[in-house]
């Protein structure tokens, strides 16, 4: 089974890139970005399969930039993973198709833990709309 | 029982209540005070000038009577000395010297009404009686030494002032000269006396009539007569030509008189009319006790309506005033509340993203001692013990922002018409569950029908699950007979809801800090003190207001108040 692609958009560098090499060590395929132009770039050219998400950036507003990744494409699962608060943020990321929602800090087990799961769905779904077509 | 309006309240308060006081008072004084003087003005010009215009009317009604009687006495008097002067001229010396022709002239002047005569004589010049008819034996009589006789002398008439008479009576006399003898007539005093006693002015008037000397020419049936005195001190300052003199305000015997004088006889005497003061002006002191009666009616009036308004007034604005205090509070609490909510979303964001890179670095050192060149280090126990020490406070750090962000996070504000023991229940059958292993009796109390509350019932089940939580947490594991009990009831316009436990109480000193932010007294680690604090502010946001009481040993009971909805 080929490695899961995980993409981490996170305007804080030192969290991004320490995060990025943990899933590395652990064998994920991950890469860092903190910010929207790099992200969109890396979607465009590695088509990640799991997406993690900082909900507050400087350049981009999150839920917009969830709103965009899903446009672009929308088998890609975003986990929403950030310091701020649960209130409004949380239902607005479901509402626009997150698969979870995290609040930092998080423990990375339970972070793989989802990532896991949502590749997971990703992958069923996928399956499922190859057997359509076919 | 604490309330938590505080002491600045109460201090705004009394402030306040200062300041409606003086408010009060100063309106009263100024809405007296400007009734009060156009009262006073007016009713003393009114007073003065109808005064002065009613004892114009008085004194010109006395002197219209002054004026009438003097005109009867004269009239009197002077009728009188016409039938002796015509009796003089009709008839000469030596007839009018016969007794007998005195005698039958008295008798026809005695038939005649208007004749008051007792006696006729006839004297010489010298005084010696020469002939004489009437009352008295008086045949040697000689006047020649008589004041009265010595005046007349000179005249060729005259009448005399009253006198004791030879005989001992008061009488006077008229005389006429004819030729070298004198007729002579004597007044019937009394008959004189009475044309003056009848005179009657309102109920203590009277007349009498003085000579010049202040000596009384007749008689009085009231014995008030100062001494002659007091007389001749009155004709004195009175200048008596043919005018009327009054007096007023003459005190005597510690009563007030209006005396009135007006000359008689060509000005020898005076006829004095009398009156008391209170009896001349009755109707004017009536008027004037009439009239103070109003003035204190209207002033006590005044007063009355300045206080009754001015407390209405005042109570209103106090109303508005508290009304508008509250909207203040209310939105002071609002803003604060909000913002504090925005700093504790703010804070959790920034604490939350350096802890999550202490903790993702703390995991990639824990990363980097399971590779195999740490595994024979001797404190890699002691590393990774550190280690989870720092993901474990980690987790605690978002544990408090997670707290704080409830504050901003209020799960359901919408105020809604929600019944209380709804709650109530739904929130014992929730905390039973989880306290199902505590040896705590869990017990509601309802008052059946319980009027609808205006509130958030996720927010007010977040309240009374803390207050629950809260009193389980301060019974003592080991007794077995703890008991929490939640007892809704109908307070007039609003409902409280009680919570009580039977647990360990609040020491007196922590009583007035439960609500305040972080103010805990449970473990480090264990509590944020959060959770009243919040409490506090989602049952003012509703206009309610929470209170506790806590005796040590005995328990605490937290009351909540809520108002009815509308």
């Amino acid at each position: 089974m080929s490695k899961i692609k995980v993409l981490i958009i996170d305007d804080e560098n030192d969290f991004a890139s320490t995060f990025s090499e943990r899933l590395l060590m652990r064998g994920y395929l991950s890469c860092a970005v903190n910010c929207a132009e790099k992200a969109f770039k890396t979607v465009k050219e590695n088509a990640p399969d799991v997406v993690i998400l900082d909900l507050k950036m400087p350049s981009m507003d999150g839920i917009e930039m969830l709103k965009v990744l899903k446009k672009m494409d929308p088998s890609i699962e975003v986990i929403v993973l950030t310091g701020h608060g649960l209130s409004k943020g949380k239902d607005e990321a479901i509402k626009h198709g997150a698969f979870d929602y995290l609040l930092k800090p998080a423990d990375i087990d339970d972070i793989i833990e989802r990532i896991e799961r949502a590749n997971k769905k990703r992958m069923l779904e996928q399956q499922y709309l190859a057997s359509k077509r076919v | 029982m604490i309330h938590l309006d505080l002491s600045k309240y109460n201090e705004l308060k009394d402030m306040d209540i200062g300041y409606y006081k003086s408010f009060t008072r100063k309106m009263v004084i100024f809405t007296v005070l400007f009734s009060f003087i156009p009262l006073l003005v007016v009713s003393t010009l009114s007073h003065h000038y109808f005064n002065t215009a009613y004892k114009e009317k008085v004194v010109a009604h006395i002197n219209e009577l002054a004026f009438k009687h003097k005109q009867n006495i004269d009239n009197f008097l002077n009728e009188q000395l016409m039938n002796i002067r015509t009796l003089a001229h009709s008839h000469d010396s030596s007839k009018l010297s016969s007794e007998t022709f005195l005698r039958q002239v008295l008798s026809v002047f005695k038939e005649s009404h208007s004749s008051v005569f007792v006696d006729l004589g006839v004297i010489d010049k010298t005084g010696g009686l020469v002939a004489y008819t009437g009352a008295f034996k008086l045949m040697s009589a000689n006047y020649s030494e008589t004041d009265w006789f010595n005046k007349a002398k000179e005249r060729e008439f005259f009448i005399s002032d009253v006198f004791l008479g030879l005989e001992g009576q008061p009488n006077f006399i008229i005389t006429v000269k004819k030729d070298e003898i004198f007729l002579m007539a004597t007044v019937d005093f009394k008959a004189f006396s009475s044309i003056v006693e009848d005179i009657r002015i309102g109920e203590t008037g009277f007349a009498f009539i003085l000579n010049r000397q202040g000596n009384l020419q007749t008689l009085s049936r009231y014995n008030v007569v100062p001494s002659r005195m007091v007389y001749r001190e009155l004709i004195s300052k009175a200048s008596l030509n043919d005018n009327v003199a009054i007096f007023s305000n003459f005190k005597y015997l510690g009563k007030k008189y209006v005396y009135t004088m007006i000359p008689l006889k060509g000005g020898e005497w005076v006829l004095v009319l009398q009156q008391e003061v209170q009896d001349a002006f009755s109707k004017l002191y009536t008027a004037r006790y009439i009239g103070i009666a109003v003035f204190v009616f209207a002033v006590v009036g005044i007063i009355i309506i300045a206080l009754v308004v001015a407390r209405k007034i005042t109570k209103y604005l106090a109303e508005v005033g508290a009304a508008k205090e509250k909207m203040h509070e209310r939105v002071r609490e609002t803003n604060k509340l909000a913002s504090l909510g925005e700093l504790a979303a703010g804070i959790a964001h920034e604490i939350n993203n350096p802890v999550a890179i202490m903790v993702e670095e703390a995991g990639w050192i824990g990363d980097l001692l399971s590779e195999e060149e740490f595994q024979e280090t001797e404190n890699l126990t002691e590393f990774k013990r550190a280690l989870a020490q720092i993901k474990q406070q980690g987790a605690r750090c978002k544990d408090i922002t997670l707290k704080l962000l409830s504050f901003a996070r209020r799960t359901d504000p919408r105020m809604v018409n929600v019944q209380m023991n709804a709650i109530v229940e739904e929130t014992v059958k929730l905390t039973r569950q989880s306290f199902k292993f505590r040896r705590v009796e869990i017990k509601a109390n309802m008052q059946p029908e319980l009027p609808t509350v205006s509130a958030s019932a996720t927010e007010v089940q977040q309240v009374l699950l803390n207050l629950i939580n809260n009193a389980v947490d301060s019974i003592d594991v080991s007794k077995d007979d703890g008991l929490v009990e939640i007892i809704t009831k109908n307070d007039n316009d609003h409902i409280t809801i009680t919570v009580c436990d039977n647990g360990q109480g609040i020491p007196n000193a922590n009583l007035d800090k439960i609500f305040e932010p972080f103010f805990t007294t449970k473990p480090v680690g264990k509590g944020t003190g959060l959770g009243l604090s919040i409490c506090y502010g989602i049952i003012k946001k509703m206009g309610g207001d929470i209170t506790v009481k806590s005796e040590i040993g005995q328990g605490t009971c937290f009351v909540i108040t809520l108002p009815q909805s509308d």
